[in-house]
């Protein structure tokens, strides 16, 4: 338990490695790198907790009270939002190539054609 | 390369990478055992010096302001680029029709449109309260965002494309995007005007608690929920014109 979202994470990225390298399909390649941004904000909401921390909101709790690091929840949440936009972006690339070439298959998409 | 070869080579280097990182996981001090100091400093700045109770607003708009500033241009080229990517095509532009000509669209079911309806108003001000309470509650900018460009999104459920067009229109969606980022990026210069460094909090702090607090950061929240939201409508906009029936210039018989 203590090192379990470090090993969660590496996991996280060799599965979502493993699932861009042998897709047959863009989709579900775009999916897979969006486990891969998940592994990074498990590896670092991990790297920031704190034992009996609460979270860094003073509302209701003295800001003296052990709070856990927000700098890298802020980090998190805007790479959240800012990797929902840029799947949209490989979206809209893998819309262009199947209009092209009527295929979804990385393999045979591999050679350019001018 | 064959396919065989290739994962072959993936599998070796897979294994390498993940043995690296778990030897390396397990020589790291336990989850909550190691207290960062730069962490506990920030909280401290950000309710004593900035006013705040939500610290991660303060570090997301304030104290790290640059780097959101960078984040929300990524947000809009990424949103550009969909535009750009997805604009319709001189050869496509001939017909276009929502519905195939012979066959009747069934059309939203009412439960379907009494519950999108009902979630209407609860979506808008929820993505407000969001937006402009973020630097005292969990919130900001980019979540309520989200939040209120789920809207146009679930009137489009309830009805049809027109009506997603008729209320978030295309000009209106292009200035919000573009009054989100720039002014993000003008806000920045009120620290320089006023002497301290760009994106410096200038702006009367205020007392802790109080919506009226914190200085530039509610009115970074607010631009960056303008940008965010109608970055996201954008994105919708172009993926659903892909779902209108298009004929091809060349079918014409």
């Amino acid at each position: 338990m203590t090192y379990l979202p470090y090993i969660a994470a590496a996991w996280l990225v060799a599965v979502g490695l493993y699932g861009v390298v042998t897709s047959r399909n863009l989709v579900h390649a775009v999916i897979c790198i969006v486990v891969l941004q998940a592994s990074s904000s498990l590896l670092l909401i991990g790297l920031g907790a704190r034992r009996n921390g609460v979270a860094p909101v003073f509302v209701d709790v003295t800001p003296r009270a052990p709070a856990v690091d927000p700098l890298v929840q802020a980090m998190m949440l805007t790479d959240i939002v800012v990797e929902a936009t840029v799947m949209a972006l490989l979206l809209a690339l893998a819309i262009q190539a199947y209009k092209a070439t009527g295929t979804l298959d990385p393999d045979e998409l591999r050679a350019v054609r001018g | 390369m064959s396919h065989g070869l290739r994962m072959l080579l993936f599998a070796c280097g897979a294994a390498a990478v993940l043995l690296l990182l778990v030897g390396a996981a397990v020589q790291l001090p336990p989850v909550g055992a190691h207290v960062t100091e730069y962490g506990q400093e920030l909280n401290r700045l950000a309710y004593d010096e900035r006013h705040t109770t939500d610290a991660v607003t303060a570090v997301n708009f304030d104290l790290r302001g640059f780097d959101t500033l960078g984040e929300e241009l990524i947000l809009f080229a990424a949103v550009t680029g969909v535009a750009l990517l997805l604009r319709r095509q001189s050869r496509e532009r001939e017909e276009e029709h929502e519905q195939a000509r012979d066959r009747d669209v069934p059309g939203s079911s009412d439960a379907v449109r009494a519950l999108t309806l009902a979630s209407v108003l609860p979506l808008v001000v929820f993505g407000l309260q969001l937006i402009t309470h973020g630097h005292l509650t969990p919130g900001g900018g980019f979540q309520g965002g989200v939040v209120l460009a789920t809207t146009p999104l679930v009137v489009f459920l309830a009805g049809h494309l027109g009506m997603f067009h008729r209320i978030s229109p295309h000009w209106l969606v292009s200035a919000g995007e573009s009054l989100g980022a720039g002014g993000f990026a003008v806000a920045g210069f009120a620290g320089l005007a006023a002497g301290a460094t760009y994106l410096a909090n200038v702006l009367p702090l205020g007392t802790t608690g109080e919506l009226a607090s914190a200085g530039l950061i509610p009115v970074l929240n607010v631009l960056t929920g303008l940008a965010v939201a109608s970055g996201f409508v954008s994105l919708m906009h172009s993926f659903l014109e892909e779902t209108l029936e298009l004929r091809d210039r060349s079918d014409r018989s």
